[in-house]
């Protein structure tokens, strides 16, 4: 079906849900902030919803071979949260810098990973992106620094990644990711420090899905306005469900540090579906009524998709397309992550030092001699 | 052969050298690298405009300035974790710790975000870093500045754990641990900066390093073997002055790295003399000597021992602060003397 593809105007931010209702981008220390407006091509719009619904099929995926015990361990899914991945990313390149916390598999999906070496990573095997060494929480890819596992670690990490693009003079910023559990870690406000005295070119962004865990934000956090909790950092905060609001905050916030006025946070307003983890059922600390909520009024997916079909901008018949090619590149995928071979033991002790001779490692007993290589 | 011990104990060098001490050792290698290598830099607290709070980076903030010796706030977790991420984008920084005590404060960004994500990664993310200050007792200064972290560190895969005694030990050893594309974590001696060294020409030239993971025999001797690290090396020089007047001849084997652990070294010694002590300054339980004592056990040395293998350690208490008790909290050279003639049955 052809169609026409003119540029198009929408409008940033009109949802609202549960506790909060953002009608504006709210701005901390900022004369003005990103255009309430944004362009939205055709292009970008059907490249976000494919991008978007990947994601979103991956992690329910995910959750059934959890369920299935053939993914075990730790495993916290991104489903809600797709429009903060992509929008970012489209305000960024993939020759920025990127870390983020443990709920990552979207992240990896946006800096370049496949969901067949995400899956095959979350399965354990020699195919996953990390070769089965890492799990979950420890995927990396170029200009993507994971993936971490302890809580606020991420964020001096992050910064110390944007000192290295001021040192190198590249022009580049590194994105760091925190939830609103992770906000009040003190190494995050020593990094609020330092990156500001420093002028390091360093987003901080605080994806705000109202839970750490199974703590709501108004029994974790005095301030709940983390977009203000950089104090002397310039902080805007926008609605975390509609991936063009994301974009267009990134955007402005990337011309903010590219510029060399150093750092600025960003908070965005966001939810996830699942449970912390999938061993949370996520209903003991919030109703179903809510969550149903939000995935009526506010689905990222759903209100990109509605957008685009009520301006004309993709047919229903197209965007189905793209959900069965979704489908299948998923199917495919986890075909891949059951039955691609486990890493092999001689991988056991491998990838203990860079650029080493290989040396000798003590085994489980003193006479099982093993070897690590790099 | 014996030995000869010299007043200014050069380490065997018998080429005329000047003498340098180890903090001036320290601060020339570190100077040579950030010369060689524009990726490598070094942050911590009074690193630059003081000139390091124990002068080991003296110099180096007004030859190189701002941008390459940065000067940090009190917060070790945070300014850790930039050093670690600058490594991640492919710089090469030297984090110091005023002293290792603080690293407490930042130990997760060490081992966490440092030793283990070159493995978690499976070889994606190297992390070229050194971590460096001084570690273990010093004088008077108590409890909580008085730690060794030997074994903290020397417990955990993913990082290489050195350290130094003498000039020669610091130079090549930093060097090494600089140009190494891994997390290293670098020991130092408050009390052994101001030590001089005579060191030689070889020693001197700019791509001098000492290889990380080989121990290096300080005396040769045959009745017992004497294994040590840092300044507890020199104690043990000492007490080996001692009982070779006494006809004890003993082999004294200085460490240098604490991970991977030289083992050897230890056994061929062990296998000549038949008989081990370790002396280390931290606490006994868990520590180095312990590790030695485990892998000599398990290994061939075991049936060339004639006696038991025993460790002098720090007494295992939290340091106190009054002199004559400090004094009895740290192995000292009669405490080694007497272990040696017990072990020898003398």
């Amino acid at each position: 079906t052809l169609l026409p593809s003119p540029l198009l105007i929408m409008v940033a931010s009109s949802r609202s849900y549960a506790d909060f209702t953002p009608e504006k981008v709210d701005l901390h220390r900022l004369e003005e902030g990103p255009p309430l407006t944004a362009t939205l091509t055709r292009e970008e719009g059907l490249k976000y919803y494919r991008t978007m619904q990947t994601i979103r099929r991956m992690e329910l995926k995910a959750d059934q071979l959890y369920k299935q015990k053939i993914i075990r361990g730790f495993c916290h899914l991104y489903d809600g949260q797709e429009a903060c991945a992509v929008g970012i990313e489209g305000g960024i390149t993939l020759s920025d810098h990127l870390i983020t916390a443990y709920r990552a598999h979207g992240y990896t999906l946006t800096r370049g990973g496949t969901v067949r070496e995400i899956m095959a990573e979350l399965t354990g095997r020699r195919g996953g992106i990390a070769k089965g060494k890492g799990g979950s929480m420890h995927m990396y890819t170029k200009n993507f620094y994971g993936g971490n596992g302890i809580v606020g670690a991420q964020v001096p990490l992050g910064a110390g990644v944007a000192l290295a693009c001021k040192y190198l003079g590249n022009d580049q910023l590194c994105v760091s990711l925190y939830g609103d559990g992770a906000a009040n870690q003190g190494q995050i406000f020593e990094t609020y420090n330092m990156s500001s005295l420093w002028k390091l070119p360093i987003i901080f962004i605080c994806e705000n899905n109202q839970y750490g865990m199974g703590t709501s934000v108004e029994r974790s956090s005095a301030s709940t306005e983390y977009y203000k909790r950089g104090d002397y950092i310039p902080g805007l905060r926008v609605d975390g469900m509609d991936v063009l609001c994301v974009r267009e905050a990134t955007k402005f916030a990337a011309d903010h540090c590219r510029s060399g006025k150093g750092p600025i946070l960003m908070e965005l307003q966001t939810y996830r579906y699942h449970g912390h983890s999938m061993s949370d059922p996520g209903v003991s600390y919030r109703t179903r009524e809510e969550i149903q909520e939000v995935r009526s009024k506010s689905d990222p997916i759903s209100m990109l998709k509605d957008r685009m079909l009520s301006n004309n901008m993709a047919s229903i018949e197209e965007l189905k397309e793209i959900d069965i090619a979704v489908r299948k590149e998923i199917e495919d995928a986890a075909q891949f992550a059951t039955t691609d071979p486990e890493p092999p033991l001689d991988d056991l002790c491998s990838h203990i030092f860079a650029n080493d001779q290989p040396f000798e490692v003590r085994g489980a007993t003193p006479w099982t001699k093993l070897t690590s290589t790099s | 052969w014996k030995f000869l011990p010299s007043p200014q104990r050069n380490s065997g060098a018998l080429l005329a050298g000047r003498p340098v001490n180890v903090r001036d050792a320290l601060n020339q290698a570190m100077d040579e690298e950030l010369e060689r290598d524009e990726r490598v830099f070094l942050l911590g607290e009074e690193v630059a405009q003081y000139d390091g709070a124990y002068k080991v980076s003296r110099g180096l903030w007004k030859k190189y300035g701002d941008k390459r010796i940065i000067d940090t706030p009190i917060t070790e977790m945070g300014f850790a974790g930039i050093a670690v991420g600058a490594a991640f984008a492919g710089l090469r920084p030297i984090c110091e710790f005023m002293t290792w005590n603080f690293s407490m404060q930042a130990i997760d960004q060490v081992i966490n975000s440092a030793a283990k994500t070159y493995y978690m990664s499976a070889g994606a993310q190297p992390v070229p870093i050194v971590f460096r200050g001084p570690n273990g007792s010093s004088a008077g200064v108590a409890a909580q500045h008085s730690q060794c972290f030997a074994a903290w560190y020397g417990h955990c895969p993913g990082l290489k754990v050195v350290s130094p005694w003498n000039s020669e030990d610091a130079r090549g050893l930093l060097k090494a641990a600089i140009r190494d594309d891994n997390p290293v974590v670098f020991l130092e001696n408050e009390l052994m900066y101001g030590v001089p060294f005579d060191l030689s020409e070889d020693v001197l030239q700019k791509d001098f390093v000492v290889p990380i993971g080989k121990a290096k025999v300080e005396r040769r001797g045959t009745h017992i073997t004497l294994v040590s690290h840092s300044r507890c090396v020199g104690f043990c020089l000492d007490a080996a002055s001692v009982l070779a007047k006494e006809g004890v001849e003993c082999e004294v084997v200085n460490l240098r790295t604490i991970r991977p652990l030289d083992v050897d070294t230890i056994e061929a010694s062990v296998m000549k003399t038949g008989h081990l002590v370790t002396v280390e300054g931290g606490w006994p339980q868990y520590g180095v000597g312990a590790e030695i004592c485990a892998r000599v056990m398990e290994g061939p040395a075991f049936n060339y021992l004639d006696a038991p293998a025993v460790r002098v350690t720090g007494v295992d208490i939290p340091m106190p602060y009054a002199k004559i008790l400090e004094d009895h909290s740290v192995p000292q050279i009669k405490d080694i003397i007497f272990s040696v003639k017990k072990v020898l049955n003398m």
